[in-house]
């Protein structure tokens, strides 16, 4: 990438889970950059993987998942490689995540304030009582209407928008350098993720925070990120500002993504589907992974999986066609637009 | 070709009741859907949007007696299904078919997909039962699915593929109007754009009828023929698509489209960020039950409900249920956020 004061980059990860039925690798080859202060989205279909980047990069993966190779460097250190204390300390200071569904990780017996307090008391060392003030600050800060009352709440009290509103509130008790939010709206109404999208905007641009921000809705990426990595089959596919995502996507499965998306803001004529279904963990196409559904694949496509290579603006690309070994046309058609190869 | 009328729904209601005291007794009511009236005419494709809990569910469920209403006339091809027996309505269930979100829900695990495809035209009567095989297989075809999979059972399709299986099933009667309630919602992108194309392609092939259920406008505003808008049990607002998306009148509509992120990074755009959330429909507000939210309620507003009307800026068959929608276009109110 063109250097960029990055507070996150993650290179070539690798994360397995062993099952019955054998190794699943989950993820397969993710690599991107989080710019300081920035919003990095990181979209991609059902299964992709999007997740379980996330959770490799705070270490909660589940018992049967292990991370397998690669690096995850923040701040000079290798997360892969520190200690499970030290992760510890990372861990709600200075990473912190919220979950899709806010109702599965709040404590349904505690009140709001307690959970807060909870973070303040055992990250920052606060007493009881500082903790509930700082609580009530946090429930303000995140627009939660009379807070003194809300802190005293038990989560199911609360609307779901007023339970992601908690979440962030939590994850912001320690004042993080990134916060990972892993399809923070998508079990919310569209007026109330209009409301959590201008909060979360709103929040990072006040502390100065780097937010990586997972969802499969390319509406919401193309509205808040600044970068955004396409994952595809465990693989990021496609890394690249989101200008040119969304206006010369480069990579076939780009393509069909956004050809596919119904639009409510213009008129369509028939959608572009992607034919066919993503490959199953168990039994991944062994080169590209893409290449079964691919209107442009080749024998080499076939053969052997592309490496995900830097063009010259610095955005990143997995796909022969941008590769000197590309075999075919020089001019690709891929779902009706047309590519130059690198060849 | 005059519009012939298929489905007519006329002042529907379905209140649920909620048990209270150590009696048990009806304390209130949930007004999921009250007092809603719309057509829908033959051929064409006819959606409900709203946020989660509006009723639009209920609507659908309703007008195929999966719930008894509480009130008001459901009236297919003349024939008012509300009033009709339970014996008399099963016949129906041909001509009505409805397609869930969830295909793993609505699919019986444990049967191959013929068996349950022949369940459903065996409860019908569809074909004598050693035409049905054949019939199965082509159905498996249409929705793009391969013959020798009817022997296989639901675990080994992918959601996009179960889908597909709910769509064969419902096909499997020859239905004449098919209520699909958040039926693409669950698919990933690429994967919903196939079941899009392969409904409007059924559509045409064998002139169906759609109610279209979702909380998706992008979806909507591909599908659709006419939208109906939902806020709280009550239609705010009808018109035919294009109205809807370029003209739309009601204040809802207008916060509920404009929340709506645009995947296109240059499209900077105004946004009605909406204050609070949606109140319950046990205690729904008085007057207009927007009002809560909505920038430009006035103490009328808090008192007098509006009925559905059209104006002079709508097309025909546009109306919206708003006391101020001349004042507001005319820019003579302004909004209090
Ligand atoms: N504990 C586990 N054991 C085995 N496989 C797992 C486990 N957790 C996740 N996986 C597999 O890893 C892959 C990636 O999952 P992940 O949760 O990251 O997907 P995702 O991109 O977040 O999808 P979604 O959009 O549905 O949330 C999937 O194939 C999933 O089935
Ligand atoms: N069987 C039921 N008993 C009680 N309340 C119900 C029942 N079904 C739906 N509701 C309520 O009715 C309202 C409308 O629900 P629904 O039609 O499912 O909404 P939508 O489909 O628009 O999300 C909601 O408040 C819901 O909780
Ligand atoms: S490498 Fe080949 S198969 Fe893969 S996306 Fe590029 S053109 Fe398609
Ligand atoms: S009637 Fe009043 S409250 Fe209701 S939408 Fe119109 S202006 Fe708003
Ligand atoms: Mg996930
Ligand atoms: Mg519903």
């Amino acid at each position: 990438m063109i250097s960029k004061d990055n507070v996150l980059e993650v290179r070539n990860l690798q994360t397995s889970f062993s099952t019955d039925k054998g190794e699943v690798r989950a993820v397969d080859g993710v690599s991107f950059d989080v710019p300081k202060g920035k919003t990095i989205g990181i979209v991609g279909e059902s299964g992709s993987g999007k997740s379980i980047t996330s959770l490799s990069i705070l270490r909660l993966l589940a018992e049967n998942g292990k991370i397998k190779g690669g690096e995850i460097r923040y701040k000079g250190e290798d997360l892969t490689k520190v200690s499970e204390k030290r992760m510890r300390e990372l861990r709600g200071n200075e990473i912190s995540m919220i979950f899709q569904e806010p109702m599965t990780s709040l404590n349904p017996v505690y009140t709001v304030g307690q959970q807060i307090s909870e973070a303040l008391i055992s990250h920052q060392g606060m007493n009881k009582k500082q903790a509930m003030v700082r609580s009530v600050e946090l429930l303000k800060l995140v627009g939660i209407p009379s807070p003194e009352k809300r802190v005293k709440a038990y989560p199911f009290e609360l609307s779901g928008g007023m339970r992601q509103r908690v979440m962030i509130a939590m994850s912001l008790a320690c004042d993080p350098e990134i916060l990972i939010a892993d399809e923070p709206t998508t079990a919310l109404d569209v007026t109330i993720q209009a409301q959590i999208l201008e909060l979360i905007k709103d929040l990072q641009e006040r502390l100065g925070m780097s937010v990586i921000f997972i969802t499969h809705d390319l509406g919401v990426v193309a509205e808040t990120c600044d970068y955004v990595a396409v994952m595809y089959a465990g693989q990021v596919v496609e890394y690249s500002d989101i200008r040119t995502l969304f206006k010369q996507p480069k990579h076939p499965y780009s393509i069909g993504l956004l050809n596919s998306l119904p639009r409510h803001d213009i008129d369509q004529e028939k959608l572009m589907p992607i034919k066919g279904n993503v490959p199953s963990p168990h039994e991944m196409p062994t080169g590209c992974r893409f290449a079964p559904r691919c209107p442009a694949a080749t024998d080499l496509c076939r053969a052997k999986m592309p490496e995900l290579m830097t063009d010259d603006s610095g955005n990143q690309i997995r796909c022969w066609i941008y590769s000197d070994e590309w075999p075919g046309e020089k001019e690709v058609n891929v779902y009706g637009e047309t590519r130059i190869a690198k060849g | 070709m005059a519009k012939q009328e298929l489905l007519k729904v006329e002042g529907l209601k379905q209140y649920f009741p909620i048990k209270g005291g150590f009696l048990g007794r009806t304390v209130n009511h949930v007004k999921a859907v009250d007092d809603i009236s719309f057509t829908i005419y033959e051929g064409e494709t006819v959606s409900i949007v709203g946020e989660s809990g509006c009723g639009k569910s209920t609507t659908g469920r309703s007008i195929l007696r999966l719930e008894e209403p509480t009130e008001g006339k459901v009236e297919f091809q003349g024939v008012d299904l509300a009033t009709i027996s339970k014996r008399q309505m099963r016949d129906y269930r041909k001509d009505l078919q409805i397609i869930f979100q969830d295909p793993y829900a609505s699919i019986n695990p444990r049967q191959t997909v013929a068996s349950v495809l022949n369940e459903a035209m065996e409860i019908q009567n569809v074909l004598p039962a050693n035409k049905r095989r054949a019939r199965i297989e082509e159905l498996l075809e249409t929705v793009g699915l391969l013959p020798y999979q009817a022997d296989r059972f639901p675990h080994e399709f992918s959601g996009g593929q179960r889908q597909r299986i709910g769509i064969a099933r419902a096909l499997s009667v020859d239905p004449k109007l098919i209520i699909c309630d958040e039926a693409v919602s669950a698919l990933d992108v690429s994967i919903q754009a196939q079941v899009l194309n392969l409904l409007e392609d059924l559509q045409e092939q064998y002139n169906l009828t759609y109610l279209f259920i979702s909380h998706d406008l992008g979806v909507v505003r591909h599908i659709s023929d006419r939208i109906i808008v939902m806020y709280l049990g009550k239609i705010v607002e009808i018109a035919d698509k294009h109205s809807l998306f370029e003209n739309p009148q009601h204040p809802y509509t207008k916060a509920l489209l404009s929340a709506i992120p645009v995947p296109d990074p240059d499209k900077k755009k105004e946004r009605i960020v909406l204050k609070g959330d949606v109140p319950s429909p046990i205690d729904p507000p008085a007057g207009c039950r927007f009002h809560t939210r909505c920038p430009f309620a006035t103490d009328k507003c808090r008192t007098e409900e509006p009925k559905l009307r059209t104006s002079d800026l709508m097309k025909e068959g546009h109306e919206a249920a708003c006391h101020y929608m001349e004042e507001i276009s005319a820019g003579a109110m302004q909004p209090n956020y």
